[in-house]
């Protein structure tokens, strides 16, 4: 019985333990790279100086919030206008911290990842993994799924908070976001 | 002793609360989806062709109504989307998708089919917060429709399958997909804009 309630406290405890501990092992997962966007305006919002497939860690941020998303997933389509405003709130946050968001598409094909991007008015860069090969080396999590990355300089990032499901309260998820950053630094 | 006992006891609440944030992240369906694992990819043989005339059917569906093949010839074209089973992975993320896809099915009506029952399939379509589409089941006599057009597999469910058939009657498109995999939207419209236009 004294260990039965000696395992409760410690797994109470370790649900309290900072996200980025729980993430250290999506470092080497995250390290993929994608296409360099057609658009000009998504490859000046990444700040990529060419049309080169590009790793996560070369993306001009401090910051880099990722949804790995599927247009099949309900929660996903419920959850885009919330994404989007997540993503007004970035745009217009007027921290020095520099935060980008982009979406990469669990098993959509390049016409899947567009339809999404239309019906929903996306602005942020979206991209197609239509294989899964991106879902299956991050260890084929549920989607919608937000990982992010505090970018460290010379193409590193530091993996500080990855979760599955809706975002709910953009506001609040942005603030907490911003706020696991800070920890492990 | 008691140090092996106390690391023993941390490294099980380690992983206990681990899963716990793996469990805490399912989404859309929680955890009600039953994962068959991977499949062989196509178990059966087509009994149709393109260009013939699509075998007619009468179904119940999920609306209350009994729906006829036949009765759509001469108004619209319809697309069967044959899933085989409710509640299981592929197939929760197949249809929400065509579910915002409406506008890309101009001229043409959707029809749902699946070998569940429909009570099965009326839940699982509640959950994905409903479809503007009807389903319809081909539970009994069991698969026989799914039999009739060579998609019923050898353990009871049909293949994921699209016929495409136009406003005559005829099939003018099949695609049976890897049973592992979902159809992608693309060849799909591409198929469709062929009869439409």
């Amino acid at each position: 019985m004294r260990y039965l309630i000696f395992i409760f406290f410690i797994v109470i405890g370790f649900h309290f333990l900072p996200v980025q501990g729980v993430c250290q092992n999506f470092k080497e997962k995250l390290d993929f790279t994608l296409p360099a966007p057609q658009d000009e305006i998504h490859k000046n919002y990444l700040g990529l100086l060419n049309d080169e497939d590009f790793s996560l860690g070369q993306i001009k941020a401090d910051i880099v919030i990722i949804e790995i998303f599927s247009m099949y997933c309900p929660i996903c389509q419920r959850e885009a206008a919330n994404v989007n405003t997540l993503f007004d709130l970035i745009q217009k946050n007027e921290s020095p911290v520099k935060i980008k968001l982009i979406g990469i598409g669990a098993g959509n094909s390049s016409f899947e990842v567009e339809f999404f991007k239309k019906k929903y008015t996306i602005e942020f860069p979206l991209f197609s993994d239509s294989d899964f090969a991106i879902h299956k080396k991050i260890g084929t999590v549920r989607t919608p799924h937000f990982f992010g990355l505090a970018l460290q300089g010379n193409g590193k990032f530091r993996v500080f908070y990855s979760k599955s499901g809706d975002i709910s309260d953009p506001e609040i998820f942005l603030e907490t976001l911003l706020k696991v950053s800070k920890s492990g630094q | 002793m008691n140090t092996i006992r106390i690391t023993i006891v941390v490294i099980i609440a380690f992983f206990i609360a681990i899963t716990g944030y793996v469990i805490a992240g399912s989404t859309a369906y929680g955890n009600k989806i039953y994962d068959p694992g991977k499949l062989k990819p196509v178990d059966s043989e087509l009994k149709v062709k393109i260009n013939e005339k699509a075998p007619d059917f009468t179904l119940p569906s999920i609306s209350g109504k009994s729906v006829r093949l036949s009765s759509f010839y001469g108004k619209k074209n319809i697309m069967l989307t044959f899933i085989p089973a409710a509640w299981t992975p592929v197939c929760s993320d197949q249809w929400p998708g065509y579910n915002i896809a409406q506008e890309l099915f101009e001229d043409t009506i959707l029809l749902g089919i699946s070998v569940d029952n429909i009570p099965s399939l009326f839940a699982w379509t509640r959950e994905m917060g409903g479809l503007w589409f009807d389903v319809l089941s081909d539970f009994w006599p069991h698969g026989a429709v799914s039999s009739s057009y060579g998609i019923l597999r050898t353990d009871g469910v049909s293949e994921r399958a699209i016929f495409l058939i136009d406003k005559k009657g005829v099939i003018r498109f099949i695609h049976v997909e890897d049973i592992n995999i979902r159809p992608d939207l693309g060849m799909i419209v591409k198929e469709l804009k062929k009869i439409i236009f």
